[in-house]
């Protein structure tokens, strides 16, 4: 396989691609980018619900998306599978930090010591992974949405609640680096 | 009967077929540069929220910046859609600010711990890392809670 398929790509060829998402979905079908609307399409598809919320045609107003989520979930297969990534080269000091903290292998995409299926029997896994999966749903559905459609699509767009909602994912980031993290640990 | 005219109805179900085909490989475009660019990494996410490094900054700024062009390109020129639909996009409405800055912070927490946004989270399960089936059945139940609780949240 060429090597620029095995390799990782850099910022500026991930960072401009994740951008085409944007007229990508509106030349197609004038279809806004925004990954975490998918979470209220299945609540209202599959979970029974009296809230005005989720009553709604999901499937006109979200069956692209959720096609779009599926194809996302191809895709990890793909970049994560076949073109396998191995440790990521993050900064010195990253590497020294989460050292610090208690983290022994930072092989992989993930740690495996904290977001494994064997970590989910301990109460730092369970925090990270269950905890931290259901504040992700809360929150994007609180706002809106979240990194796809605010801190890209809605940023693109100069809007003034994109532009909160990504000071409001920095301000949770930093709390739950470090806040949350160093308690975990 | 086979040989006889394709009826609207049937047309119209295979254009809608071949649309979800359009999104689906859309989608796997999307999940598989998130994968490569090693954005679904928590590793990339720490860097970030720690400041230590440009990387996934550039990936966040070099997407905007392409995003807003695009936006800005489409708009000057009245770009339409395939199907030749005119293309508007409905601003949000602001209203007091407060679920954005509150929702916001609780979905960064989320983020810090999880190291994943919702997109990043279905590409991790493809890539291999399966326990994040978990955080992403937790993440439908966090935003049914929120659908449950709305009428008595602060907007």
């Amino acid at each position: 396989m060429p090597a620029f398929l095995t390799h990782p790509w850099p910022w500026y060829v991930g960072g401009p691609l994740i951008g085409l998402m944007v007229p990508a979905l509106l030349l197609l079908g004038n279809k806004s980018f925004g990954v975490s609307s998918n979470l209220r399409h299945l609540c209202a598809a599959y979970l029974p619900t009296k809230s005005a919320f989720f009553r709604y045609d999901w499937k006109t107003a979200g069956g692209w998306n959720l096609a779009f989520l599926v194809g996302t979930l191809l895709g990890g297969v793909v970049g994560g599978r076949v073109l396998a990534v191995g440790t990521v080269a993050i900064s010195e000091r990253t590497r020294n930090a989460l050292t610090a903290l208690g983290l022994h292998d930072l092989s992989g995409l993930v740690p495996r010591e904290a977001l494994s299926w064997a970590a989910l029997a301990t109460p730092r896994g369970i925090v990270m992974i269950v905890v931290g999966g259901f504040l992700v749903g809360f929150g994007t559905a609180y706002a809106g949405g979240c990194t796809s459609g605010h801190a890209i699509a809605g940023l693109a767009d100069l809007q003034k609640a994109s532009l909160v909602a990504v000071l409001g994912f920095f301000a949770g980031g930093l709390i739950g680096t470090f806040v949350v993290l160093p308690l975990l640990f | 009967m086979v040989t006889t005219a394709v009826g609207p109805e049937t047309r119209r179900e295979t254009a809608r077929r071949e649309w979800v085909v359009a999104y689906v490989l859309l989608g796997i475009v999307f999940g598989a540069v998130l994968t490569k660019a090693e954005v679904i990494s928590w590793f990339r996410i720490q860097e970030m929220f720690r400041f230590q490094s440009f990387y996934m900054y550039g990936v966040i700024a070099s997407a905007l910046a392409v995003a807003a062009t695009s936006l800005a390109l489409i708009r000057r020129f009245g770009v339409r859609t395939l199907a030749g639909e005119e293309i508007t996009v409905a601003p949000k409405v602001f209203g007091t600010g407060r679920r954005y800055w509150i929702g916001g912070t609780v979905f960064g927490l989320g983020w810090a711990l999880t190291g994943a946004c919702p997109g990043p989270l279905v590409a991790l399960i493809g890539s291999g890392a399966t326990v994040y089936v978990v955080s992403f059945l937790a993440a439908v139940a966090g935003t049914w809670l929120y659908g449950v609780l709305r009428p008595y949240l602060p907007h």
